[in-house]
């Protein structure tokens, strides 16, 4: 069914009776030519455009859990592309212009608000260094524009300037940035590669990925055999778990990061707003929830929910830039397994393993990177080369050195 | 998440601090694969869904390393050791 203000008008006056389910449910074949194991954001993105790009009509997504449980509904809902490394600038790149497209490509409302992206700095070598991130973006085409601090007073007037250790003295302002509903985003990918003839399994969990000379064959699961020709990897921070049934070993350690929303409020803060001296971003959304977080749990964990050092440390975080929103309440807060790599920047690529691809690596940064990412994976599976914009995403980086670490901090993942 | 020190007893996580995986063993630089063996050794990781062994430190208690056996799924903590008594053996 295609959505439109007529389709609206027609459910209106029938009463909404004749809605019906947004994708199917359907058994799993016994082969397929692509299957793909995770059913999130970027598992469905995949899908979506190996359908929609290369014509390919045989897949199958494989989601242990329910579509929409995973990351892709647990996360800040933050869209942008102010990256500085030049391996990430093009794809974040490619990534937002999807994201600039994508309702009209899906026919879906994923609510795309590209209402802006403020980084704020706080001293003059901060200031030097966003610029420096700014020119980069500038000479890949990607907008970015260096604010003083009465500009940044005029956008957000409410925060500490003031403040005695961290004064705010301007920030780095990405205005095509913004945030988009994750709920939706997963929906959309799911209706769109459903219509173009995806299976997507949902309570179907990948056991054991079969190799047999050197090649992928198929997956074990919960409800039998599958056979494929070729297989991909998307299972985010159960990466190494399912990639360790091929004996795949990875440069990849599982963190729990934990993501808060306050109750409703009268709109207050305009954009997406981040700390610089700490780790801290925040913004509202559409129904008026502050939606925020900050950093890591900083131990591995594969439970989906964290402990209270990291939340008092977000909430002072919170404070210490919007003093006024103390007295404001939290609805929920939750946590979400990053599949944090050892330079902070994705994989996408193939593997040792014939007929097996890897997509992983994500750290914070999978939602915003979800149209891009399944572009560029449907790319590899369907032509068995790189994307153009992902060239420089390969497995084998950490062994020729050619990370992309946009934090610096070297091979420990929880510091990205 | 509350963690046994074996020299301070039981205190709060926030007084510790993380590293990771305990008995990472560091190669011989003379190795003939010193670079494929050093790669694993700074870049690969078991990131194990279970007990697991992983190094931390009381940096704001006695400082003392130490390793602590804990569940990755659950958060539930086994036991902890100074790391000095339990890594001379090869990691099991």
């Amino acid at each position: 069914m295609k959505y439109s203000v007529f389709s609206l008008i027609h459910q209106a006056i029938r009463g909404q009776k004749d809605w019906t389910p947004v994708w199917r449910d359907p058994e799993p074949k016994e082969e397929y030519d692509i299957v793909l194991i995770g059913g999130g954001g970027h598992g469905l993105a995949t899908a979506y455009y190996l359908a929609k790009e290369h014509g390919l009509k045989n897949i199958a997504v494989l989601e242990k859990g329910y579509i929409g449980g995973g990351s892709v509904g647990r996360n800040t809902t933050i869209v942008r592309s102010n990256y500085q490394e030049p391996g990430n600038i093009p794809f974040y790149e490619l990534s937002l212009k999807l994201w600039e497209g994508l309702e009209q490509d899906l026919n879906y409302n994923v609510m795309m608000s590209q209402r802006g992206v403020l980084n704020l700095y706080h001293s003059d070598s901060q200031r030097d260094e966003y610029a420096r991130r700014g020119n980069a973006m500038a000479m890949h085409g990607v907008d970015g524009e260096l604010l003083n601090r009465d500009q940044v007073r005029e956008m957000v007037p409410f925060l500490d300037f003031e403040n005695g250790r961290f004064p705010i003295q301007g920030g780095l302002l990405q205005r095509r940035g913004g945030t988009a509903r994750h709920d939706a985003v997963a929906w959309g990918f799911a209706r769109g590669a459903d219509s173009r003839g995806v299976d997507i399994l949902q309570n179907t969990e990948a056991k054991q990925i079969r190799v047999e000379n050197g090649k992928a064959v198929g997956v074990e699961t919960n409800r039998g055999f599958i056979k494929a020709k070729k297989i991909g990897i998307v299972a985010a921070g159960n990466t190494t778990r399912v990639a360790e049934t091929a004996g795949l070993r990875l440069p990849i350690e599982s963190y729990v990061l934990q993501a808060f929303v306050s109750e409703a409020n009268k709109p207050l803060v305009p954009c997406v707003v981040t700390f610089g001296a700490g780790h801290f971003y925040i913004s509202q959304s559409d129904k008026g929830g502050l939606v925020f977080g900050a950093s890591l749990d900083y131990y591995t964990s594969y439970a989906a929910r964290g402990n209270l050092p990291a939340v008092e440390d977000t909430i002072e975080e919170a404070i210490a830039i919007m003093p006024g929103i103390s007295r404001i309440r939290l609805l929920r807060h939750w946590g979400g397994i990053m599949d944090m790599s050892m330079d902070g920047s994705p994989i996408i690529d193939k593997t040792d393993i014939d007929g097996l691809y890897l997509n992983c690596g994500w750290c914070y940064g999978g939602f915003k990177a979800t149209p891009g990412s399944g572009f560029c994976f449907a790319h590899l599976i369907a032509k068995d080369e790189m994307h153009p914009a992902a060239k420089a995403l390969r497995l084998k980086r950490f062994e020729t050195g050619h990370v992309i670490d946009e934090a610096g901090t070297g091979a420990q993942p929880n510091l990205h | 998440m509350r963690i046994p020190c074996p020299f301070c007893g039981e205190r709060d996580l926030q007084e510790y601090s993380f590293l990771g995986e305990a008995g990472l063993k560091r190669p011989d630089p003379k190795a003939d694969d010193a670079q494929q063996q050093f790669h694993d050794y700074v870049h690969i990781r078991k990131n194990k869904a279970g007990l697991t062994n992983e190094l931390w430190q009381h940096i704001h208690g006695c400082r003392s390393w130490i390793v602590v056996r804990r569940d990755t799924l659950t958060h539930e903590i086994f036991s902890s050791e100074f790391a000095s008594d339990t890594l001379k053996e090869p990691a099991k």
